[in-house]
């Protein structure tokens, strides 16, 4: 890796302009890929009301959304987490650890023909049910799972 | 350059099947060394475009866990496909990589 560190140094002077070009305000990386992070949904800090930040407190329970957990995660840090809907026109894919220290941990939103499936590793501080939640025609459907967790993935 | 990024995106029957790694640490302001909380850093966006259509917008949290690796799948594609995914950190910093479908 002394390559990776190689080409940092030469890209020092480059970097240097880019953040003069950032100061100046010329460059606003949020505004480039016109992205959005819905801050009030993601600070929740009871599921409850990160349920309702995204509209799926009355999610109806689904057999057509599939979430794949392992039971026991020997690693809190990294748990695989495989969630398929199969609900038609499902638009989005929320996942919702209840017992983090705040429950919602990303929100996919699928459009131009993506499939609505998505692999991803997250942290769980300590056992808790996930919940996997996907938005169809404005309504939302829940499947939720419990992980056993020996080693917590938050603080140290 | 500074946080390298891994992409392959293959075609598996009627999908076209994405993989990417991003090499983050995911602070989540929730450790601390010596006492002191390291403050949150992680990847709050993520988006993935093919032939330069968006076709998926990820918003992630400081819960996914360091250097993530997520799996996504698209309908349908052709091989040569371009296959664009980029991120954005809280601090604003971004990268991106892109691929054509294997």
């Amino acid at each position: 890796m002394d390559e990776g560190r190689r080409v940092v140094l030469r890209s020092a002077g480059a970097t240097g302009a880019l953040a003069a070009a950032l100061a100046a305000g010329l460059l606003r990386p949020e505004r480039v890929l016109a992205a959005n992070w819905d801050k009030s949904a993601f600070r929740q800090k009871s599921t409850a009301e990160a349920l309702t930040s995204i509209g799926a407190q009355d999610a109806e329970t689904s057999k057509n959304v599939l979430l794949d957990v392992p039971e026991i995660a020997e690693n809190g840090a990294v748990v695989p987490v495989e969630i398929t809907s199969h609900v038609p026109g499902t638009t989005s894919i929320s996942v919702v650890i209840d017992k983090n220290p705040f429950p919602l941990t990303s929100r996919f939103t699928f459009m131009e023909g993506a499939l609505p499936y998505v692999k991803l590793n997250v942290k769980m501080g300590q056992s808790s049910n996930i919940r996997a939640i996907a938005e169809a025609n404005g309504k939302h459907y829940v499947a939720m799972k419990g992980v056993k967790v020996t080693i917590g993935g938050c603080g140290g | 350059m500074a946080r390298p990024m891994k992409i392959r995106a293959r075609l598996v029957g009627d999908y076209t099947d994405i993989r990417v790694l991003m090499a983050h640490p995911m602070e989540t302001g929730q450790r601390k060394v010596k006492g002191k909380v390291v403050p949150a850093h992680f990847i709050e966006n993520v988006t993935i475009k093919v032939n330069g259509k968006t076709v998926i917008d990820g918003q992630t949290s400081q819960a996914v866990s360091r250097n993530p690796v997520f799996a996504f799948r698209v309908k349908g594609g052709a091989k040569g496909d371009k296959v664009e995914i980029g991120w954005v950190d809280n601090e604003g910093e971004t990268n991106s990589i892109e691929s054509a479908v294997a």
